[in-house]
């Protein structure tokens, strides 16, 4: 891990069209190469907003995002060339197969046929999923489409790679495929920003973690230095609730 | 270009997977043009085999009620029934009949019509005669006027029956009328004047004659019948009804997560749409050319008549591709706007009607009042039904469509680049 700053953000704030609060709340934060960075926090506390300006998808309403020292605003596409993304829902087509699904994608970077393929393949093999290539998504099980939804974000090779809740829903060993899968792409330099409620495989796979609530940053350490430094803490969850309060987090 | 090819071929295969997709696109405009051509075949025919049934109640028994008979069932369109079970059709019968809706029409001749008429032409000779003779027997003309008043020709019709049909009945009867009297006064001369060889050579043919013409921009003679202009009319009918899958296979992008994704890749918005727009003009092209095939080969076998292509085929295919280029512009634009099947399908499906509407594929622009004529102007069915009827039905070259075509495409570049104005604005929330 160096300490060459991949993501800056510099003073982010959002407040949604027709909103009476701030979605964030002048969040500054600094992540850097090689770093496997967890977003943590409840319901309604912005994680899926700050990601979504990350990934380029909504635009701040005040406030920078600098990555790899590129604006969207002016290096939109060398930024999407240099990012993955694997969105919360199956963000696939249902009625295509697994490998027509990931060779379309994988051609929205501009990658050709032959030089996907083997790639492709590859991946559906490293994730058990080589023998459903040619099944359509719609016949898959929750846990073989996260599985996909992973490869469709990666096929690239990207520098960084931000995952909303990659593990919902998942049986045990698809979840322990996927966080394998994680683990060896940052080894091979994969910078990756996480969001989850499973504090425990955040703690397991998380160089340093950031704890958000009402639209601000409210803590960021490593998992281990968190709970040190947190009153009768044992793990990640015992931070988060002392951090976060027990009170139901229900919004709409 | 390689991620435009990619985005086509998931398109098609998307499309190939969706039997409920494929029947809206290529079974349903076909269901449609055949019903539609079927059904208004009769009207476009000036004789047709379509015979009306119609009740005569004869109170005359006379000549001229004979007359009427003769001549009735000498229409090939109208089959007189005077009888039903062997039993003379008495006025009320026939009133009854109608009123139920069994018969379209009754016609009552009354009593003593052939006589009256007979001695109102006989006395109008006689007084005519004895004007040039100098002595006029003017009380005997009023007294078979007075004789002849409230002789009326009664047409009971089913109230279902539209003003067209009435106003045809009540023509084709006045002629009927007339030409019988014309033929009555001719006779009675002839009576009048003697039997020599000279006055029984009376020329009795109409001396105006007509004969219908339907000029073309080329000077071509062409015969409009119900399949030249039912398939221009539905075939733009069935092009523009893709608004409707296009728009919701963009709403169900959004929906699904597919479309997220792509927001993240390095590839514009028009990547995303032009992999659809291209797929359905295509789609657009193969149904036009199913609905050609269908009018050349398949028509003529159900009894209608064979579509004429003329000579303009590039330009029948030009309309095609912009029509569809407007359609597709139009859906693109409904899809990027509306974020769920609920919204899109209910407000793509009226829109397509509406625009039929006042387009004038069902109802013929010029018959449309003033205010309507001028909506139909911005409608963009219209534009492509007037280029295809220059096409099928004038013969126009391509100057003549010239203006329906670049406001078609205007059309398309105007919905286009509103849909990807929306789209960057949406981005900004």
């Amino acid at each position: 891990m160096d300490n060459t700053p991949l993501i800056e953000i510099k003073n982010i704030s959002k407040q949604y069209k027709g909103a009476t609060f701030l979605s964030l709340d002048a969040i500054n934060l600094q992540i850097n190469k090689g770093e496997v960075y967890g977003l943590l926090g409840p319901n309604g506390a912005g994680k899926t907003t700050l990601i979504s300006i990350l990934c380029g998808l909504i635009k701040p309403t005040s406030g920078e995002v600098l990555i790899s020292g590129k604006s969207f605003k002016t290096s939109a596409k060398e930024i999407q060339k240099a990012i993955g993304v694997v969105p919360q829902e199956y963000a696939l087509y249902p009625k295509l197969t697994a490998k027509e699904n990931l060779l379309y994608f994988g051609s929205m970077f501009g990658m050709t046929k032959s030089k996907l393929k083997p790639i492709v393949l590859s991946h559906l093999d490293q994730l058990g999923l080589l023998p459903f290539a040619d099944k359509k998504i719609k016949t898959f099980s929750g846990g073989m489409k996260r599985r996909v939804n992973l490869i469709a974000g990666i096929l690239h090779n990207p520098e960084l790679l931000f995952l909303d809740e990659p593990t919902v829903g998942v049986d045990v060993q698809s979840k322990q495929a996927i966080t394998k899968k994680l683990k060896e792409l940052n080894k091979t330099g994969t910078t990756i920003i996480y969001t989850s409620h499973h504090l425990r495989e955040a703690q397991d796979l998380c160089s340093l973690v950031g704890i958000i609530d009402s639209g601000k940053i409210i803590a960021e350490n490593t998992p281990s230095k968190l709970i040190s430094e947190t009153n009768d803490a044992r793990n990640l969850e015992d931070v988060f609730i002392e951090l976060t309060g027990r009170e139901l987090r229900d919004y709409a | 270009m390689h991620r435009f090819l990619a985005s086509i071929k998931k398109e098609f295969l998307l499309l190939l997977r969706d039997p409920g997709g494929l029947i809206i696109l290529f079974i349903m405009p076909i269901v449609l043009v055949v019903a539609i051509t079927l059904i208004q075949d009769a009207t476009f025919k000036s004789i047709s085999s379509n015979s009306i049934e119609i009740l005569l109640v004869d109170k005359d028994n006379g000549k001229l009620s004979q007359e009427i008979q003769k001549s009735f069932s000498e229409i090939e369109f109208l089959e007189p029934i005077s009888k039903i079970d062997s039993v003379p059709l008495t006025e009320e019968k026939a009133s009854l009949l109608v009123a139920s809706g069994d018969y379209q029409l009754a016609v009552v001749i009354p009593e003593g019509l052939s006589d009256g008429l007979q001695k109102q032409i006989d006395k109008n000779i006689t007084k005519i005669l004895e004007e040039f003779e100098g002595s006029v027997d003017s009380l005997k003309v009023e007294d078979v006027q007075e004789k002849l008043s409230g002789k009326v020709v009664k047409l009971y019709f089913d109230p279902i029956t539209q003003e067209t049909f009435r106003s045809s009945v009540i023509f084709a009867v006045d002629k009927l009328v007339a030409s019988i009297e014309t033929k009555s006064i001719y006779e009675a001369f002839e009576k009048e004047l003697g039997e020599s060889e000279s006055l029984k050579s009376f020329n009795r043919d109409n001396f105006v004659k007509y004969e219908q013409i339907n000029p073309s921009l080329s000077g071509e003679s062409i015969l409009p019948n119900s399949v030249q202009h039912n398939i221009p009319a539905w075939t733009l009918f069935a092009i523009f009804f893709m608004i409707l899958p296009l728009s919701l296979n963009l709403v169900h992008e959004k929906g699904q997560g597919t479309f997220v994704r792509l927001q993240t890749t390095p590839i514009n918005y028009s990547t995303i749409i032009g992999g659809k727009a291209f797929l359905f003009l295509l789609v657009s092209l193969l149904q036009f050319t199913l609905i050609l095939l269908l009018g050349i080969y398949v028509f003529p076998k159900l009894g209608l008549p064979v579509l004429d292509l003329g000579d303009n085929l590039g330009l029948l295919y030009l309309v095609a591709l912009s029509s569809g280029l407007a359609a597709i512009g139009l859906g693109i634009l409904l899809g990027t706007v509306f974020n769920s099947h609920e919204q899109a399908a209910p407000f793509g499906a009226v829109l397509v009607v509406l625009l039929a509407a006042i387009g004038g594929v069902w109802v013929p622009v010029f018959a449309m009042p003033d205010t309507m004529q001028l909506i139909a102007k911005i409608s963009p069915m219209n534009w492509g039904l007037e280029a295809f009827y220059d096409c099928f039905l004038r013969k126009g070259s391509l100057i003549d469509i010239l203006p329906e075509i670049g406001l078609l495409i205007g059309f398309f570049i105007s919905t286009i680049v509103i849909a990807i104005l929306y789209y960057e604005k949406k981005k900004a929330v």
